[in-house]
């Protein structure tokens, strides 16, 4: 059994204890614990069940390469799935639970797979649930998703806040360790700002629970030093908790700060994502232990050797009173060798080499500990847990020489560095025979703007193994990264140790090596999602040659720990069953992030009434305080209608348009856009921004204008008014004003850079507000002020004076087809005015109206508008604008795309009125058909209703859709099929689009 | 101007930073040759600042002038004045191609202030809040809308951004100044 040590743990502080649970079960640890150490303190092994096998899960990493210990953490708000125990630092009143089983983590349905794994192979899903196509949707899925998986979806909102914050440096150093604290030193004294990241609580990583020297001081005394040393200058920064997530383009990279994770509800942001811009950028990621492939290696007790050793040394626990120790490495001896000084027993060190010569082997027959060499496990004993291991011959087929009783095994096949954050940008691996890993060219480095190397590697991230090597190695890579930063040179020397001794590690895919397919299919590769030895082989039989087709098709290190344990073991299984070498098969792509990270982390700030920005015009309170039913349009709120009580919005709608047709009506068009366009050649700029001429225009004079993109598609469209000789202001549409204004600066930027025009969008200096109905003359002679008289100022042109104390400048135009004037005001005084407006308006039946009066009001004139009309496929000729076209202009954007074959062809759709014969509103977006199928079967369609509404002023139905030959077939009725599945069909006759007023008497009065 | 109103009148929040929206500020764009000695000289006509070198902001007797763009100033003035100081320049750069635009109310301003004021901005800005000086303006983004902002000095910065999105300016700031959100960078 696990259980807590009576002394050790240099991380844990005993006098203060830590309550949690786990599956409801009341446990207790220490300040400093991880969650896994703390579970394993309470002797809980078994913490999980596997994806697909449901097989029992234990505890096999201390860090964040753990692929089994993963638990549904906390509650309500704060639920979260997939924690990782051994990353979880342990707060008093955490609460968790085990993953993935049913009905309960002892006694587990699903592991019926288990015993049915040999017909469940890789590619199973693929092979077996081909056919009959429903079968899968209705049967297999549900069987699949109902057996596989891992944690639950949250189902409250979270809780917590999140933020970003950015972050720039000349260094960053991603990883704390002895080697990122090295490089950091180096980089530091440089005089270089720096950025230090470790991922966990604690400073120094491994370093001092493996030993050895440092400058004479034991590693935590040095690392100590160091901290202090770094502390001290005010251009390092040093953060913990914070895990190095990626390496982008350019420098960017980022960080993962786990701020408030053990701390929860104490009003910290939970998490805070890092993005970093740094000149150049250090990993000293450290290397991750690799498992050994033996039969009954997933079985709760086997665990990596480092983190048993990690588990005694930090926090004081033992995984288990007897534990053999199995490995191809020296490394796994210091393992033996804690467990033994700790008062555990090690009944054996199976070496899988022929000779152990090291001198840690020395030491361990010098502690007492029996060493068998050319040994390997043949399996394991045990279902939740290891009861024993029968050894066998490494080189021979498994036949077991010996049983011996055990509650853990410690297994070690060598180390890979940890290439990941390297390889995000494209630093390059090479295979290292001697110690069987693939580790960092530093030849092939991601290379930024100008050509030239940003990332450099330090110590066991570079493939550096023993202590002097990985600190030369990141003194040096601190130094480099420092100068290629603009650091000056540091003359100063680095931490230095000793070299130690060591044999060479001896590559061990498999154990025994001569395993036949009954162990083969007992030996995991992926614990998470229930890949074995025997699948990869499987995998590669069956034509699987590309490491990345493997991975997908066994779906080998696609579980949430990426294959950082699998992953070698998985490629060199591959090689060999492809009879080729390690390298010439590769490895699968490196992506972040390292670990995964919270989508609350990504959104940030983004969350709640910020999630996105919502513009408001200067009226927008009192839409809101009037109860308007709001509609976005682009990011603005617009007020849809203003429903009063009792109303439903329909009948608001259908009022504020009887209203305004015979009284009076206000509309809050603030969000039109207003561009100024001014200079000696802005006459000519606009003549090629509009399709028809704008530089003729008079001063005082108002013109509705056309824009397309070059491609000859009606793009915008808006009331231009020329404001003095070299100046003009075009109004766009509301949601095209960011668009249409970057638009200008475009052209004028990039084609037309020497044409002397400036722009400038100044649609959030006024408040507009159209004053519309046969009353509106009369509100504004009562306000006082200008002269607005039909004789002054005539339809479509404008003029600057005040309506009573407003500056204002008064447009007069229509898109309703009544007497309109546009009134723009200083946006401060927007609110003010409007209220005046309203006031003052009261005897001539003012009321607000929104934008779906606006919109009957303008299809009842046949008025476009962009984005129903136009979709981006239609040009002005189709909606019968030619009028709008000039003929005389040598050129305009989209003019020569106009000129098209499919652009003149006779058969595109165009714009007419449809009126139903019954009166009733066709369905927005209804197509009218034609006899016949098309090439594809499809019914063959002539038309379709761009614009549809209940027009309250004529009673009826009316709509506005673009129609095949639609301008020659005035008078024809034609089908328009419903899609509401009764079949029916209703009939329209084309018609005008102008149904109201159209000669325009109402507006020019 | 008495129906003048900023678009938060005054709202302000304490965290650990003081957000507070500064209320109606005068503002006009100023696109025209940067080199001219017209563009000076309105610009110190309205102002009394000097002309601003690429990002920088300069300060006189009655305002500032920031560089935007290579052909692009913002002049920050009394909001009372700017009509008048438009309607100034506009004649004295009558004779250069040059658009002088009364802006003032198509903004928002807030001022940020505490010890940790670059820190807030980071959290927001992708700009090297860190490295700023006072005389210095970056054109920058908060979170998802466009601003610029600058020291004034080394515990207060005024940011400028939309006026249509005063709120959510006023919101982000207010979220990213919330006690318990020290970096501590």
């Amino acid at each position: 059994m696990s259980t807590r040590l009576a002394k050790g743990g240099r991380l844990i502080d005993r006098t203060k204890p830590k309550n949690f649970t786990f599956n409801g079960k009341r446990m207790k640890g220490y300040e400093g614990d991880t969650l896994a150490a703390a579970l394993l303190g309470e002797d809980q092994m078994l913490v999980g069940r596997s994806f697909k096998y449901h097989r029992p899960r234990g505890i096999v990493a201390s860090g964040a390469e753990e692929p089994n210990a993963l638990v549904n953490m906390g509650q309500g708000g704060r639920f979260e799935p997939n924690q990782r125990v051994t990353t979880t630092e342990l707060f008093d009143g955490l609460t968790c639970t085990s993953q993935n089983h049913w009905p309960s983590l002892e006694f587990d349905v699903g592991v019926i797979n288990n015993y049915a794994a040999r017909f469940l192979p890789a590619g199973f899903y693929y092979k077996t649930f081909m056919a009959p196509a429903p079968a899968w949707k209705h049967v297999f899925e549900p069987i699949i998703r109902k057996s596989a998986g891992l944690g639950k979806v949250p189902t409250e909102a979270d809780l917590d806040r999140y933020e970003h914050f950015y972050h720039h440096t000349d260094v960053l150093v991603v990883g704390g360790g002895v080697a990122g604290l090295a490089a950091a030193l180096a980089a530091g004294r440089s005089g270089a700002k720096v950025l230090v990241m470790e991922q966990t609580h604690h400073w120094g990583g491994r370093a001092p629970v493996d030993g050895g020297e440092i400058d004479g001081l034991s590693p935590e005394d040095w690392i100590n030093a160091t901290l202090a040393e770094l502390e001290g200058m005010d251009s390092v920064t040093l953060r913990t908790r914070m895990m190095g997530s990626g390496v982008y383009d350019h420098g960017y990279a980022l960080g993962y700060e786990r701020v408030a994770d053990h701390t929860p509800g104490d009003d910290r942001p939970r998490h805070r994502l890092w993005r970093i811009r740094a000149q150049q950028i250090v990993t000293a990621t450290g290397s991750i232990e690799r498992p050994l492939s033996f039969a009954g290696n997933d079985i709760p007790g086997v665990m990596l050797a480092a983190a048993v050793r990690d588990y005694a040394v930090n926090w004081g626990v033992s995984v288990g009173d007897r534990t053999v120790v199995v490995t191809n490495n020296d490394d796994a001896y210091r393992t033996a060798l804690v467990l033994k000084e700790a008062g555990l027993d090690v009944p054996v060190i199976l070496d899988a080499r022929d000779q152990a010569t090291g001198p840690l082997a020395e030491a361990a027959r010098a502690a007492g500990i029996r060493v068998e060499v050319g040994k390997a496990i043949a399996k394991v004993n045990g279902g939740k847990r290891v009861t024993g291991v029968s050894i066998c011959s490494q080189s021979g087929e498994g036949s077991a020489v010996e049983d011996i009783a055990c509650d853990a095994v410690a297994m070690s096949g060598g180390w890979s560095p940890v290439v990941h954050l390297w390889s995000h940008c494209g630093g390059k691996l090479i295979w290292d025979e001697a110690q069987s890993h693939f580790r960092p060219d530093p030849d092939r480095a991601p290379t930024g703007h100008d050509g030239q190397p940003f990332v450099v590697t330090a110590g066991a991230a570079s493939g550096a193994m023993g202590l002097a090597d990985v600190l030369s190695d990141a003194y040096e890579a601190g130094k480099q990264a420092a100068k290629a930063a603009g650091g000056k040179a540091v003359r100063k020397a680095g931490p230095k140790a000793d070299p130690e001794a060591t044999q060479p590690m001896a590559p061990v895919w498999i154990m025994p090596q001569g395993a036949g397919h009954q162990k083969r299919m007992k030996m995991w590769l992926d614990y998470q999602n229930d890949v074995k030895v025997s699948d990869v082989q499987l995998a590669a039989r069956e034509g699987y040659e590309s490491v990345e087709h493997t991975k997908r098709y066994t779906t080998l290190g696609m579980a949430t720990d990426q294959g950082k344990l699998s992953n070698i073991n998985g490629l060199a299984v591959l090689s060999d069953a492809l009879g080729q070498p390690i390298p010439a098969t590769g490895t699968t792509t490196f992506r972040p992030p390292y670990t995964p990270i919270s989508f609350g982390a990504i959104a940030g700030e983004a969350r709640h009434e910020i999630f996105q920005p919502i513009r408001r015009t200067p009226m927008h309170q009192w839409h809101e305080d009037a109860g308007a039913y709001m509609e976005p349009v682009g990011h603005w709120r617009r007020p849809y209608c203003y429903a009063k009580p009792g109303e439903t919005n329909e009948q608001a709608v259908h009022r504020e348009v009887l209203n305004t047709r015979e009284k009076l009506g206000l509309l809050d068009a603030s969000t039109l856009g207003k561009l100024i366009v001014k200079g000696p050649d802005a006459g000519k700029f606009l003549d090629m921004m509009y399709t028809n001429m704008m530089s003729n225009l008079a001063v005082g004079k108002c013109r509705y204008g056309l824009m397309c993109s070059e491609n000859g598609f009606l793009s915008d469209d808006g009331v231009v008014a020329r404001i003095d000789e070299d100046t003009w202001l075009c109004h766009t549409t509301s949601g095209g004003a960011d668009r249409i204004y970057a638009w200008m600066e475009e052209w004028l930027q990039t084609e037309w850079w020497d044409w002397k025009v400036y722009v400038a969008n100044i649609t959030e200096q006024l408040a507009q507000v159209a004053v519309v109905g046969p009353n509106a003359r009369k509100l504004l002679e009562k306000l006082g002020g200008m002269d607005v008289s039909k004789e002054t100022l005539p339809f479509m042109q404008w003029k600057d004076g005040k309506i009573g104390d407003f500056d204002a400048r008064v447009y007069r135009i229509s898109f309703s087809g009544e007497l309109s004037y546009e009134i723009a005001v200083p946006a401060s005084q927007g609110r003010a005015f409007w209220d005046k407006l309203l006031e003052a308006g009261e005897e001539f039946g003012v009321m607000p109206y929104g934008t779906e009066c606006l919109h009957i009001m303008r299809a009842e004139k046949g008025f476009i508008m962009i984005g129903d009309e136009t979709d981006g496929t239609v040009i002005p000729q189709d909606l019968g604008l030619n009028w709008a076209i000039s003929k005389k202009k040598e050129d305009f954007l989209g003019k020569r795309a106009q000129l098209r074959s499919h652009m003149t062809d006779p058969d595109r759709w165009k714009l007419v009125g449809l009126e139903t014969l019954d009166g009733s509103v066709l369905p927005d977006g209804a197509y009218a058909v034609a006899e016949g199928n098309n090439e594809y079967g499809q019914r063959n369609m002539i038309g379709r209703v761009t614009s549809t509404y209940y027009s309250p002023t004529l009673k009826k139905g009316i709509a506005m859709g673009l129609v095949k030959h639609g301008p020659d077939r005035m008078g024809e009725v034609l089908d328009f099929p419903t899609v509401d599945g009764s079949s029916t069909v209703i009939k329209a006759r084309i018609c005008d689009p102008v149904f109201y007023d159209k000669d325009g008497e109402k507006q020019n009065v | 101007m008495s129906n003048a109103v900023s678009a938060l009148q005054g709202a302000s929040f304490d965290g650990y930073c003081k957000v507070e929206e500064a209320g109606l500020v005068g503002m006009i764009t100023l696109r025209g040759d940067l080199s001219s000695a017209g563009v000076a000289k309105a610009v110190k006509a309205a102002t009394g600042a000097a002309m601003p070198g690429q990002g920088e902001i300069t300060e006189g007797a009655k305002g500032r002038a920031g560089w935007m763009s290579p052909d692009e100033l913002l002049l920050i003035v009394d909001h009372a004045k700017a009509a008048d100081f438009v309607a100034a320049a506009s004649k004295s750069l009558a004779k250069e191609h040059a658009l002088v635009v009364n802006v003032s109310d198509a903004r928002a301003v807030y001022r940020v202030t505490g010890d940790a004021v670059r820190e807030v901005l980071a959290k927001l800005s992708p700009a090297d809040t860190a490295a700023m000086v006072p005389g210095q303006i970056r054109r920058t983004r908060i979170a998802q809308i466009p601003a610029a902002f600058y020291l004034t000095d080394e515990k207060t910065a005024e940011l400028i951004c939309f006026r249509s999105v005063a709120q959510y300016a006023f919101d982000i700031l207010k979220d990213a100044a919330m006690s318990g959100g020290e970096v501590g960078v």
